[in-house]
């Protein structure tokens, strides 16, 4: 299946879904995290720069830290998060969706010697692009993925409307699949502007309760109101 | 049941599981020891002790499992998702028994060394091998030296060494040394790790950097004791060989059971070798970090300097060599019972992690 979703089975006999992240996004990181430690690096250079010879002992010395033990303290710290990864919502975990740990941490972090070979990271690429969890040598090797964390969203929930009963006469039960399209449109519809919600809900025509001529509420909030019946709701 | 139905019957658990995700783990342990004074950045309303975790993490599981059965709408479902994966995380994803640093340099690290001594052995092989026999072929085909290490890189070389120098090595002045400092630590932890990494290459790249360093490292060597710089230069190198020299025998080590993972797996897929062979792997890694680490700071602050006369310093370098070796042969042997079981107790928690 052409899915970035991966299932980890739990004890509990649930299946946690992860969505594993691919070059793109992780590359973008990867520039941030860059910007970011040479800026470090830029005002480290300027404070030190008063200590003459000590002081590029100490740049070496801070070059040298940011670049191998920087990804390993924000991962294993930070939630599994350089700063990077925390502004496109990355994550690195374990494959088996626990956070990660300083074992995983530093063998995906120091094999990133190999995966920037030959160029810009064309061994991590192609290992990447070979594998369906995106893993570069250095997760392959830890037993690392990374993954999108979704940002919480702000859901109102389904409006609130006096539930529309269907039509018994229609003679059209909804299946499940049917009954969820409905909920889901309901909820989703704040999202939308009225004319695009009334030209979706339009496609529902056919199995929304016949309208009497009087009535002028429009088809977006007439499949609101069935799917306020879906989920339980009665007046 | 319908939707609406379940929802407002669990709302509240979920809000106030949501919450104790979402704290962290020093407010999480406040709420467990004490939850009437320090309580104050946690709402009331949503605590819970944390030892309630697993019981309340299995409810929302059943819960997730029920609404996906029942189809209901992808936002509760999706929430319910996040719920669970948190809760994942908060109960099986705990700090690893690393069994804390004191207790890896007294025992862990040596025992490892030693268990691992074949690739130890193969890889101070394929390092000291080259070296040695460099040295002594240059004694004889003194041109021999130029093949290796371009002829602009000795003079250079050669510069650094010459007897009348106040200071030795990379040429600079007493406040030079710090800076020294941050130029070996960077410069060789570096080659260290390269070596190490070029072990996912099925080993071939650790046995080239091995080869590469130790045939380099020899015709320096053998240049610099033909032309008769023997007390400067082994005056220099004596301090902090030991260190530097094993270190790099370590990352190397650590490259080849890397490589060895990958060419002879046994029953397991190459990577989930890998995998289970990586806490061992790092393990030898963080060894050699730090003795390169130890090395560049003797090399910086003791052996650049003139002033202790050439004995003290052989002697220095003589002893160190006997610490080191006595340290990766005898300590950590033996030891008490419950020391070794947490040990394997650890080491067993590793394996399942990285099985699973």
């Amino acid at each position: 299946m052409l899915d970035t979703i991966r299932t980890v089975p739990t004890p509990e006999g649930i299946e946690l879904l992860l969505k594993v992240a691919g070059p793109m996004p992780r590359a973008r990181a990867w520039l941030l995290d860059l910007l970011v430690r040479l800026a470090i690096l830029t005002v480290f250079g300027i404070i030190v720069g008063i200590f003459g010879k000590v002081g590029s002992g100490l740049m070496a010395l801070a070059a040298f830290v940011l670049e191998w033990a920087y990804p390993v303290l924000f991962e294993v710290l930070r939630n599994g998060q350089t700063p990077g990864k925390r502004a496109c919502d990355l994550r690195v975990l374990h494959e088996d969706g626990t956070p990660v740990q300083w074992r995983a941490s530093v063998a995906r972090n120091l094999i990133r010697a190999v995966d920037f070979l030959p160029v810009c990271y064309g061994f991590g690429l192609i290992a990447m692009l070979l594998n369906r969890d995106f893993k570069r040598l250095g997760d392959l090797a830890a037993g690392t993925i990374v993954v999108h964390v979704e940002r919480k969203r702000v859901s109102k929930g389904m409006p609130i409307a006096e539930p529309l009963i269907p039509n018994p006469a229609l003679n059209m039960a909804l299946n499940l699949t049917e009954q969820r399209a409905v909920i889901d449109f309901a909820e989703r519809r704040a999202t939308w502007s009225t004319e695009r919600a009334n030209e979706l809900a339009s496609h529902a025509e056919a199995v929304l309760p016949a309208v009497s001529k009087y009535d002028t509420t429009d088809a977006a909030t007439r499949v609101v109101r069935l799917a306020n019946f879906l989920v339980g709701r009665r007046s | 049941m319908k939707q609406e139905n379940f929802e407002s019957q669990y709302r509240a658990r979920w809000d106030q599981f949501e919450h104790g995700m979402s704290l962290t783990a020093t407010q999480r342990r406040t709420l467990k020891t004490d939850n009437s004074k320090t309580a104050k950045p946690i709402d009331a309303a949503f605590a819970w002790p944390l030892d309630e975790l697993p019981r309340r993490y299995r409810e929302i599981c059943h819960h997730l499992a029920l609404a996906r059965d029942r189809h209901y709408s992808s936002t509760l479902v999706e929430r319910l998702e996040r719920l669970v994966l948190a809760g994942h995380q908060a109960l099986y994803g705990a700090q690893e028994l690393s069994g804390g640093v004191g207790r890896f340099l007294r025992a862990g690290l040596p025992r490892l060394v030693r268990q691992h001594s074949s690739y130890i052995w193969a890889s101070a092989l394929l390092f000291v091998g080259p070296l040695i026999a460099c040295i002594i072929a240059i004694q004889y085909f003194p041109e021999f030296a130029y093949t290796i290490v371009s002829p602009e890189q000795m003079a250079e070389v050669q510069q650094m060494y010459a007897p009348g120098n106040q200071r030795l090595g990379l040429q600079r002045d007493a406040s030079g040394d710090f800076a020294m400092f941050g130029f070996y630590v960077a410069n060789n932890v570096r080659i260290d790790f390269q070596c190490f990494a070029g072990g996912l290459l099925f080993g071939v790249g650790a046995i080239f950097f091995l080869l590469f360093n130790g045939l380099f490292i020899g015709a320096v060597a053998g240049h610099l004791t033909h032309v008769g710089y023997i007390e400067t230069f082994w005056g220099f190198v004596a301090g902090h060989s030991a260190f530097e020299l094993t270190g790099i025998v370590l990352s190397g080590a650590a490259g080849l059971m890397l490589g060895m993972a990958l060419i002879a797996p046994g029953r397991q897929t190459r990577f989930a070798a890998v995998k289970s062979r990586m806490p061992d792997i790092i393990g030898v890694v963080y060894g050699a970090a730090l003795l390169t680490f130890l090395a560049a700071f003797i090399e910086a602050f003791w052996s650049a300097s003139r002033v202790p006369p050439v004995q003290v310093k052989y002697a220095v370098g003589i002893a160190l060599w006997a610490v080191t070796l006595a340290y990766f042969i005898f300590v950590g042997r033996g030891g008490n019972a419950a020391a070794n079981s947490a040990n394997n107790a650890a080491t067993n928690a590793a394996k399942a992690n990285s099985a699973a």
